[in-house]
């Protein structure tokens, strides 16, 4: 079949790190091409080269056979290269036609002609199943619509090569279906896609041809016919990857966080947590499922204290710590892990070693009489980047923001496990990561669980829950649903019981 | 009572108009999201530039003479405001800090020529804009006297500038991608949109209305320079945030503090006003002001990206 793009020997190095090294990438027109890799690996930044984001150090660029120099962004564009980008490149309070037509407006008598460009994006939508209603404005609209906002501007635009960095990140098990169904419609009407994933299950789901890169160099192509999961993850992460979890019997101890017919309200000033009670022992890990948006949110934040509860109360160590401070609440014991790392999780301009005392830089050792030991710092943070194999360019004095996400999340993570906290609540603490960045943050849990802690973890991925949990609680609209031991439950169960189902209604 | 209002309205109205036109030129820099409170700098420097030239040639040219100051006015406030442009958008500076410096170079540039031209500091001009009254228009009952008598043109000028501005902002490409800059410019950039070109178009045409909103204050309220802004640029900025940085919501924003200002500034004369202590209805827009914002912080609508230097490569 005919080549699109060939990207050959590409190099391309950032100060303190080689993220592309004498890469060759060829695409055929008309399939899916998966490109895997671990956070950091280089993927994106191969996918930024193509896109005119980056310049190339070494190597040259094919289009249709073509030689090309992509100066900037607009250049792929008129090239017909589109990237949906990991991040939503959309202004909130313009409706989907604003967006899709920025740049290159169509005009009319002086002013921008809204109206026949929501005409040929209303047609674009039937023809590719999007469902997009132009009109909208895309503060109102869910994260899976504005990706398909995304998706439009490519097909406005008249792309043939679709880039899509880490589409499924975001998205509900619902939503990521209805975009496996697009990706194939695109394909259908001679588009071709390149998609940079660290999901193997979607990989086996949609991609023709899967190519792997591992710190910065290509591990090989390979047909997805002719290959498995097991044989992608160990390519990708360079040693064989435990799917199942060494998980020994867990021993449950007394009980350390108790929550008591707790309400809360949401931003919107309604009851999003409804006369939820539940209990957590030491040793044991419970997992909470559900649905995005059912009260998960509220539940953490008044766990942590970052908002008040209408009733109920909440007990740490039989201690009573509904109405105290976050810091209190910390200095008693808990940890939290917050669901999103740029927003809660980090200070992105602080570096690593700033974000990792920012819960405990007021007392020593970190600070002696008012000051911060910086040398302390210094130290605590090598130890904690090594321990929980943290990677960065320029070590613990590189700012959060110049981390990948996996390692992000892993810095994280062992800023709040280093604590060593009694309760570790644990907000979807694998999002967006890779298998092998999962794998380790998974049996870091674990290993919490069997020191006899206890860990409270709220989770989208129903594998996660179902691997990790020795107890898992459902919620639904804000309300308990049930809890079931993970020893004798399936996915069917959970599943109908995050759509509200009670439990025996099973049949 | 009604006498009082067909009185105070077209003060009202000649107060509101310079305020108007400013604070248009700090929507146009902040929806493309660089904060400007250099306003009161560059209307200052327009009031210097306008008293300025008007006073050399009023003499050789008597009719053209204030028109010709406006438009040096303006094109002289746009240049200065080049200065924060590129303060703001090349050198990525923190804008609040650069539209202070703005302020002060201002006012010390202004006072330093005019005391250079005319050695007292102080630039007057003899003829003003004059007042008309328009033909049938001003027949129409109340309507006509408070609107069309007494009028001056530089205030139909400004609300054409008005409606131009919300034309401008809303239904062409220039608006759109604008509008993009302020919001989310990494959104702008990547649809083929230059947002440093476009943010020191905005930020020059701010200051072109400010400067003209400076010199329209000379020829119609004050009749001179004399070293200062008194504060307009300022409350012209407050206008932009009590009128949620919208075209129409700054109308009634500045002219709330046009009609109280002016109610404050004459109460001395009229009876009814003169028992309530002058600090009160001084103090009235302002107390107000500062209830309207704390009331509506929460349903802000200050563009998303404001105060943030554009960088390219951030995350």
């Amino acid at each position: 079949m005919e080549l699109i793009v060939e990207m050959n020997n590409i190099r391309k190095s950032f100060p303190g790190v080689v993220a592309c090294d004498d890469i060759t990438f060829k695409v055929r027109k008309g399939e899916i091409h998966a490109l895997l890799g671990e956070n950091g690996a280089g993927k994106s930044t191969l996918m930024n080269i193509l896109f005119g984001l980056y310049q190339q150090d070494q190597g040259d660029i094919l289009l249709r056979g073509k030689k090309v120099n992509i100066a900037n962004p607009n250049v792929a564009n008129n090239l017909g290269i589109g990237m949906v980008h990991q991040h939503f490149k959309l202004v909130h309070n313009f409706t989907v036609t604003e967006n899709i037509i920025l740049g290159i407006e169509p005009i009319r008598a002086l002013m921008v002609d809204t109206r026949s460009a929501s005409a040929r994006i209303e047609d674009l939508s039937e023809r590719y199943g999007l469902n997009v209603d132009p009109e909208a404005k895309i503060e109102d609209v869910s994260v899976g619509m504005q990706q398909r906002v995304e998706i439009l501007k490519m097909l406005y635009r008249d792309a043939e090569i679709l880039i899509f960095d880490e589409p499924t990140a975001v998205l509900t098990p619902q939503e990521v279906q209805d975009l496996i169904k697009i990706m194939h419609n695109l394909i259908e009407e001679g588009k071709t896609i390149i998609l940079i994933t660290h999901k193997l299950r979607e990989i086996m789901a949609v991609a023709d041809r899967c190519t792997v890169i591992r710190w910065g160099k290509v591990v090989g192509t390979v047909n997805v016919s002719d290959t498995s999961e097991e044989k992608l993850a160990e390519m990708m992460v360079g040693r064989k990857v435990l799917f199942d979890l060494n998980k020994i019997e867990a021993h449950p101890a007394e009980e350390i966080l108790k929550i008591e017919n707790l309400s809360v309200r949401n931003s919107n000033g309604m009851l999003g947590l409804k006369n939820f009670s539940l209990g957590v022992r030491c040793g044991e890990i419970v997992g909470l499922a559900g649905v995005d948006g059912n009260g998960q949110t509220e539940l953490v934040e008044t766990i942590i204290g970052l908002r008040k509860p209408e009733n109920g109360r909440i007990f740490l160590k039989g201690q009573d710590i509904s109405s105290l401070s976050t810091r209190k609440r910390i200095e008693t014991g808990m940890a939290h892990i917050p669901e999103d790392r740029h927003k809660h999780g980090l200070i992105l301009d602080y570096t690593v070693q700033e974000n990792l005392i920012l819960k405990n830089y007021y007392f020593e050792p970190f600070s002696r009489n008012g000051l911060i030991d910086w040398d302390y710092v210094y130290a605590h943070a090598e130890k904690v980047i090594n321990d929980f194999d943290v990677r960065s360019g320029q070590g613990v004095e590189a700012s959060a923001r110049s981390l990948s996400g996996g390692n992000q999340q892993k810095a994280i993570v062992g800023r709040e496990i280093d604590g060593n906290p009694n309760l570790l609540v644990a907000v979807q603490p694998t999002r967006g990561l890779d298998v092998g960045a999962i794998e380790y943050i998974h049996q870091r849990l674990l290993e919490q669980r069997d020191q006899g802690k206890a860990v409270f973890m709220i989770s989208l991925e129903l594998d996660e829950i179902l691997d990790l949990s020795d107890r898992i609680a459902v919620i639904y609209n804000g309300e308990l649903v049930g809890v079931v031991n993970a020893s004798e439950t399936n996915e069917n169960e959970i599943g109908l019981m995050m759509a509200g189902g009670k439990r025996g209604a099973v049949a | 009572m009604v006498d009082l209002i067909y009185q105070l309205f077209p003060y009202a109205i000649a107060f509101t108009i310079p305020l108007l036109i400013t604070s248009l030129g700090g929507l146009f820099s902040e929806r493309s999201g660089v904060i400007n409170i250099g306003l009161e700098g560059l209307m200052l420097m327009g009031m210097f530039v306008g008293a300025y030239v008007i006073s050399s040639i009023e003499s050789t040219y008597p009719g053209t003479a204030v028109w010709i100051g406006l438009l040096a006015a303006a094109f002289f406030g746009a240049l200065f405001a080049l200065l924060h442009a590129f303060a703001c958008v090349t050198l990525n500076a923190n804008q609040v800090i650069s539209g202070i410096a703005i302020n002060m170079i201002a006012s010390a540039i202004t006072v330093y020529l005019a005391r250079f031209f005319t050695g007292s500091g102080n630039l007057q001009i003899i003829r003003g804009m004059p007042r008309i009254t328009i033909p049938f228009l001003s027949d129409i009952p109340v309507l006509g006297r408070l609107f069309f008598t007494q009028t001056y043109a530089t205030t139909w000028l400004i609300l054409l500038v008005l409606v131009l501005a919300t034309f401008l902002l809303y239904k062409t490409r220039f608006g759109l991608r604008l509008r993009a800059c302020g919001e989310h410019p990494h959104a702008a950039d990547s649809a083929g949109v230059n947002v440093y070109l476009m943010r020191y178009m905005a930020v020059m045409i701010s200051g072109a209305c400010a400067g003209l909103g400076g010199a329209t204050f000379i020829v119609t309220l004050s009749g001179e320079f004399n070293g200062t802004a008194a504060g307009l640029g300022f409350l012209a900025l407050a206008a932009l945030i009590f009128g949620q940085w919208k075209p129409w919501g700054i109308l009634g924003a500045t002219f709330f503090f046009g009609f109280a200002s002016t109610v404050a500034n004459v109460s001395q004369v009229i009876p009814v006003l003169a028992q309530i202590p002058g600090i009160y209805l001084k103090t009235f827009p302002y107390v107000i002001t500062l209830l309207a914002l704390i009331l509506s912080s929460k349903s802000s609508q200050a563009p998303k990206a404001i105060g943030e230097p554009y960088d390219k490569g951030k995350r």
